[in-house]
């Protein structure tokens, strides 16, 4: 039982970074029907914030603030130079341009910086373990925990409250009448682009806090499970990210935590089977967008 | 008087479908003209490329003595024109009064903002009673109400409705039109495309009959009842 609540705390802390990442992919979704596979790429400038930071021995209350600035400015600038241009394009030429957005950035921080892992100095109190009703459990992933609840009351009142928020959701409802109503085009998907930055800034900082480190293809692998995570929980689908980030996150927990040793090299393909058994029953993902539908018989 | 909006050999294309084929027209401060065709006619085709919702090929559009040809739509609104289109198009995930909410996104003046709810909510006390519900929620009938006080919400000096009693029963269609003639009361300039041509004609002083992207005819709606293009425009025949 004590082992099983353990990893629940380790299946939230994952589940929530995945979810943050699968909401960033969501928002920009959404709106322009991009899946912006660069987006990785903005949790690695921040990484890199981070370890220069901690070289510079600038406080870390300090640094995790820049680092997700820098994703924030990363993922407006991002939007500015490659996406605009293409806006109009179809959905294949805007995945096509996200790739090369990613590919340039790897291999600009493999040149400029290191093509190997470098280490970032993180405060010692991460790495300490409290106790929470008779659970050991890493202070790094309570901090993971809090984070991702922060974001997401955050990011509710956002989209609910704030004009700028509504007008993205209408946006993405239906992006002509949207406009008719005087809402800026270039507003709600530079806004979009923001939010996504600020999201992926979030989960760098959570990522590289279970890690301590950070090599120039660090974005891939979390932007990738953030992908099926999206998908699993209905892409496009703000609600459904997040459902889908959990869900990956408790999959994968609990089958590192409970499968059998001589299955655990089957781990990664039994995880994706369980997605896809789950995407079999519902095509349009657990809680789908009311907008988006897949349309196949 | 120059006119409140004119437009000058409008043209819209779609690949090689030529729907709108070079129209003229022009609405004066405080009419309700009405624009009249069959399916197909092209009448959405010049609404929306009046609000630039779809390219103009060729021709000028003028508004408030401004040239708005090809502007991007998001600058109309804030200037006194807006269009509640065809089909309703309510944010159907927002609650009725974010759908309101957004129609008064370009207004910054608080007074003004104000007004424009207790207008639209003074015209359609049903939004009122509705206002937290999903827009998606609301029946067809509530739904086109919806649409039109969003579109009244940014305090339009010109309304151009796109079909705004299509689907609706009979006593709620009588309710919109109802509508148009308050609306002219209240000083909205209106543009009205319309399949209901009787209740149309009653309500309108002006209007122009469209064939196959072409203006056949013009006129005092006293003068278009009796017109046999009117007839032949319904009837398909050209
Ligand atoms: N997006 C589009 N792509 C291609 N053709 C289009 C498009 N929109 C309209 N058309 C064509 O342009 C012509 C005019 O269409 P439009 O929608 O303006 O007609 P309408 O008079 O509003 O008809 P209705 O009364 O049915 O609404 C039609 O032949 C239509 O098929
Ligand atoms: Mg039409």
């Amino acid at each position: 039982m004590e082992l099983f609540l353990q990893q629940t705390a380790n299946a939230l802390a994952l589940g929530g970074t995945y979810a943050l990442l699968a909401l960033g992919l969501a928002v920009v979704f959404s709106i322009m029907g991009l899946i912006n596979f660069a987006h990785g790429e903005l949790m690695t400038i921040a990484g890199y914030v981070l370890m220069y930071c901690g070289i510079a021995s600038v406080p870390f209350v300090i640094a995790v603030p820049l680092a997700i600035t820098a994703s924030v400015l990363a993922a407006v600038a991002m939007e500015r130079i490659a996406f605009r241009p293409v806006r109009n394009g179809s959905g294949a030429t805007m995945l096509v341009t996200s790739f090369a957005v990613a590919m340039i950035l790897q291999v600009l921080f493999q040149n400029l910086i290191s093509a190997r892992s470098q280490p970032v100095l993180l405060p010692a109190l991460l790495s300490d373990s409290v106790r929470v009703f008779g659970l050991v459990i890493g202070v790094n992933k309570l901090a993971a925990i809090a984070s991702t609840i922060v974001m997401l009351v955050f990011l509710d009142w956002f989209m609910k409250h704030q004009k700028t928020g509504v007008a993205m959701r209408a946006a993405a409802e239906d992006f002509a009448v949207a406009r008719l109503m005087g809402i800026r085009a270039n507003t709600v998907i530079a806004g979009a682009f923001a939010l996504s930055g600020l999201l992926a800034g979030v989960a760098a900082v959570l990522w590289v806090s279970q890690r301590a480190s950070v090599d120039p293809l660090m974005g891939f692998m979390p932007v990738l499970k953030a992908f099926i995570a999206a998908i699993l929980g209905g892409l496009g689908s703000l609600r459904g990210a997040v459902a889908g980030g959990f869900l990956l996150g408790f999959i994968e927990i609990y089958l590192a935590a409970f499968l059998p040793p001589e299955m655990q090299e089957f781990r990664d393909p039994i995880g994706l089977g369980i997605v896809v058994l789950v995407l079999l029953i519902r095509p349009n993902g657990l809680i789908p967008s009311a907008t988006l539908k897949a349309e196949k018989v | 008087m120059a006119p409140l909006l004119s437009a000058q050999g409008l043209q819209v294309r779609y690949g090689a479908v030529e729907a709108v084929r070079g129209v003229s027209f022009e609405i004066q401060q405080g009419e309700i003209v009405a624009l009249l065709g069959a399916n197909g006619a092209g009448k959405s085709s010049i609404l929306n490329a009046i609000v630039g919702l779809v390219p103009t090929a060729s021709g000028q559009v003028m508004f408030d003595g401004k040239d708005i040809t090809g502007a991007a739509p998001e600058g109309l609104a804030p200037s006194g024109l807006t269009l509640s289109p065809e089909g309703r198009r309510v944010f159907g995930t927002l609650s009725v009064s974010d759908n309101l909410r957004m129609g008064a996104f370009g207004l910054t003046d608080k007074d003004e903002i104000a007004e424009a709810w207790e207008r639209v909510y003074d015209l359609f006390p049903i939004l009122k009673e509705r206002k937290d519900q999903y827009a998606g929620t609301l029946s067809g009938g509530q739904q086109q109400m919806l649409a039109v006080g969003r579109a009244l919400m940014s305090n339009p000096r010109l309304l151009l409705l796109d079909e705004p009693s299509l689907g609706l029963a009979p006593l709620i269609m009588d309710q919109i039109f109802e509508l148009i003639a308050k609306l002219r009361d209240q000083g909205v300039t209106l543009l009205v495309v319309e399949q209901n041509v009787a209740k149309t004609l009653q309500v309108a002083d002006r209007g122009y009959i469209l064939v196959s992207g072409e203006i056949v005819e013009a006129g005092k709606t006293s003068e278009l009842t009796q017109s046999s293009s009117m007839q032949d425009a319904y009837l398909g025949a050209n």
